[in-house]
């Protein structure tokens, strides 16, 4: 079922569809296989204008809000979850600076960003923080106009081949987590390379890489917003993006099931089509129906999203102000328990739909000329990334212990 | 730079039947999309114009339905559309269509002046590929038919390679001029969001026989010189042949041979 509501969604739904199975299909195992980047596929992201779904159109993007860029994500990931990547971090990594760029800002890096000219990524997790983002170590000293950037970052996706990357930093180490700020660090500013490729279980097509700042020096006009707040736009940033993974989630169980019941439908054993034999009929039943569930909790989320997400864009661009202040003015929900939700059911549900469509089809699912085996290891990292199941669960539970503090203090 | 790409649309399946009585194909009731080799035509105008600025304007001949392969070509990055339609253009041959088609682009220089028109090699309909160079025909410019790669666009002339059949040859034509392209030249990008949305909201501009200033004495199927006799769909045929030889030396020799006598080294 389709959850798009309006014209717009509509026709995401549409030229994603059209572009995964034309575009994307025939460069998956083969980019999967080698580990690289596709450079091809890249352009055509650009050309069908998928690189700029959520941003204005001042900026030359398409309008849309976090509903077009999760159904995006969905539908490519459906066909393959590594390549679905480019697009999906260039906006993980932009949204923090879309949400806390000024004016002035926004008009220097969105045209760019929009147009995919211009790749983003998103670069927090440290070798000793992960979970525990808030024991970054990745130092920026004030130095006159600029902060003088130290540490490194590991497993930052889309690495090497992005172009600016939104560094989480500590501007005031003594201050501990409030230190923490973000700058937009652009490839090529010196003292800042790239060091280990990571070979990855999944997600192979999107290269992972380790990020090294050594005394590079970055113009104070990059930081976002002000300095030690870099928590805040943090946790501003993942309630947005984990629907997106969630989307991504969906997308994985869906190709599974895509390639699944075809195959299960032709399949003759013991003289019968074997979908056919009622144990492997109901569970592709159950499959099917939880990955519903998935979507419709993903858009219910994102299209509640947009009422507060698309206003507060318009006023931004049109006062000349911050997306975030005008969130803030727009007394917007914080998303934070529902974000996780989304993001812990669907990648549950990703990688049991893989999994147990592995197991139903069997010895030729295990083999690699059968897609099937590449969906199990890309479910993987939705449990893993932008926060893993068990961070998820923290965020859920804090939620409703103060929902639930909050209603004791009311009786 | 102001390029027209000439599109036709044709059916879905190259499995179309054909009326035994007439020779025709049978359109009605069968799936209708741009002919592949348009695609092409429209990519390859759509390209230069983000590489060189400019306007992609899209021409089509055909009945009211063939306004749904215009939708499709600003969906796929063209700036405007125009439709020729008139019962007297009906069972044109191509003499007669290229003839249309060329007083249609004739107006569209009028308002503004076209450098470039660009065609799929042929249709998948009825194979002719005569309509590229017909139109260049009509309109007195320089054409190049198989074009298979731009090379280089100059202030007043377009360098591009064409296939031949003993391989290539590179050609310089000045603007204004035809080329009709083949699949080898570009891999068509799938129509974006923002051009369906685009699609909906056209305006297909429509043009009539009079419109167009055409002589109606040119067109349409009892004007036209040529007749269809008999349409068929070819046969699929494998061809296979034994290289005959004493032993492996005096086979690969004969092998050599097949090879240089069919030119095909």
């Amino acid at each position: 079922m389709d959850y798009a509501i309006n014209e717009m969604e509509q026709e995401v739904l549409n030229a994603t569809r059209e572009l995964a199975q034309k575009k994307l299909k025939p460069l998956r195992a083969e980019m999967d296989a080698k580990e690289q980047f596709s450079q091809e596929m890249l352009q055509e992201y650009r050309k069908s204008g998928m690189m700029g779904l959520w941003l204005p159109e001042e900026y030359g993007g398409l309008g849309g809000g976090i509903t077009c860029l999760a159904m995006a994500f969905e539908e490519l990931s459906r066909v393959c979850a590594g390549l679905a990547l480019t697009p999906g971090t260039s906006a993980l990594g932009a949204i923090p600076m879309f949400l806390a760029a000024t004016k002035e800002q926004r008009e220097r890096w969105c045209p760019d960003l929009a147009s995919g000219k211009k790749l983003w990524a998103f670069a927090l997790t440290e070798p000793e923080a992960g979970s525990d983002a808030t024991a970054l170590k990745t130092t920026a000293i004030k130095d006159g106009d600029f902060y003088v950037v130290n540490g490194t970052k590991h497993f930052i996706s889309t690495g090497k081949e992005a172009d600016f990357y939104t560094v989480a930093v500590n501007t005031n180490p003594s201050r501990g987590a409030r230190g923490i700020s973000l700058l937009v660090i652009e490839k090529g500013t010196p003292g800042f390379s790239f060091g280990k490729k990571e070979e990855k279980m999944g997600i192979r097509s999107n290269p992972t890489y380790e990020l090294i700042f050594e005394n590079v020096r970055v113009p104070k006009e990059n930081l976002l917003g002000s300095e030690g707040r870099g928590l805040l736009y943090l946790q501003e940033t993942l309630d947005y993006s984990r629907p997106g993974v969630a989307a991504q989630a969906v997308g994985i169980a869906q190709g599974a099931l895509d390639e699944t019941i075809p195959y299960l439908r032709t399949r003759k054993q013991f003289g019968q089509p074997i979908i056919t034999f009622q144990a492997l009929g109901h569970k592709v039943a159950e499959l099917a129906a939880k990955t519903e569930a998935g979507r419709a909790l993903v858009y219910s989320l994102t299209h509640r999203m947009d009422e507060e997400y698309l206003p507060a864009v318009k006023n931004a661009v049109a006062n000349g102000t911050t997306v975030h202040d005008e969130l803030k003015k727009l007394k917007g929900q914080r998303w934070t328990k529902y974000s996780a939700e989304a993001k812990l059911f669907c990648s549950n549900v990703a990688m049991e739909v893989a999994d147990e469509c592995v197991t139903l089809c069997g010895g030729v699912a295990y083999m690699r000329d059968f897609p099937l085996e590449k969906y199990m290891r890309d479910a993987k990292i939705t449990q893993i990334y932008e926060g893993t199941v068990h961070i998820q669960k923290n965020e859920i539970i804090t939620a409703l212990i103060k929902e639930y503090a909050a209603k004791g203090d009311e009786e | 730079m102001h390029i027209v790409a000439c599109v036709k649309q044709t059916p879905k399946s190259d499995n179309v039947k054909i009326d035994p009585a007439t020779g025709c194909l049978i359109r009605s009731g069968a799936a209708s999309a741009m002919n592949p080799f348009d695609e092409y035509a429209l990519e390859e105008a759509v390209t230069l114009k983000e590489q060189l600025g400019g306007t992609v304007s899209v021409i089509t001949m055909g009945p009211p339905q063939a306004e749904a392969v215009l939708r499709d070509s600003i969906a796929r990055g063209a700036d405007a559309v125009y439709q020729l339609g008139d019962m007297a253009f009906a069972g044109s041959d191509t003499w007669s269509t290229s003839y249309a088609l060329s007083k249609g682009i004739e107006k569209i220089n009028s308002v503004r002046p076209v450098d470039l028109i660009i065609c799929g090699k042929q249709t998948n309909d009825s194979d002719t590929g005569h309509i590229g160079p017909q139109i260049s025909a009509w309109l007195k410019m320089p054409n190049a038919a198989f074009v298979k790669k731009v090379v280089e666009v100059k202030e007043k002339s377009i360098v591009v390679e064409r296939l031949t059949e003993d391989g290539s040859e590179v050609l310089e034509l000045p603007f204004p001029c035809v080329l009709s392209v083949v699949k080898e030249i570009n891999s068509p990008r799938v129509r974006s969001v923002k051009g369906r949305m685009a699609a909906k909201r056209a305006e297909v501009t429509k043009w009539t026989a009079d419109d167009i200033g055409a002589d109606k004495t040119m067109l349409g199927v009892k004007n036209c010189p040529t007749r269809v006799v008999k349409s068929f769909v070819p046969k699929r045929e494998v061809c296979a042949v034994a290289v005959e030889g004493a032993n492996g030396k005096e086979k690969a020799a004969n092998l050599v041979k097949l090879l240089k006598d069919g030119k095909y080294i």
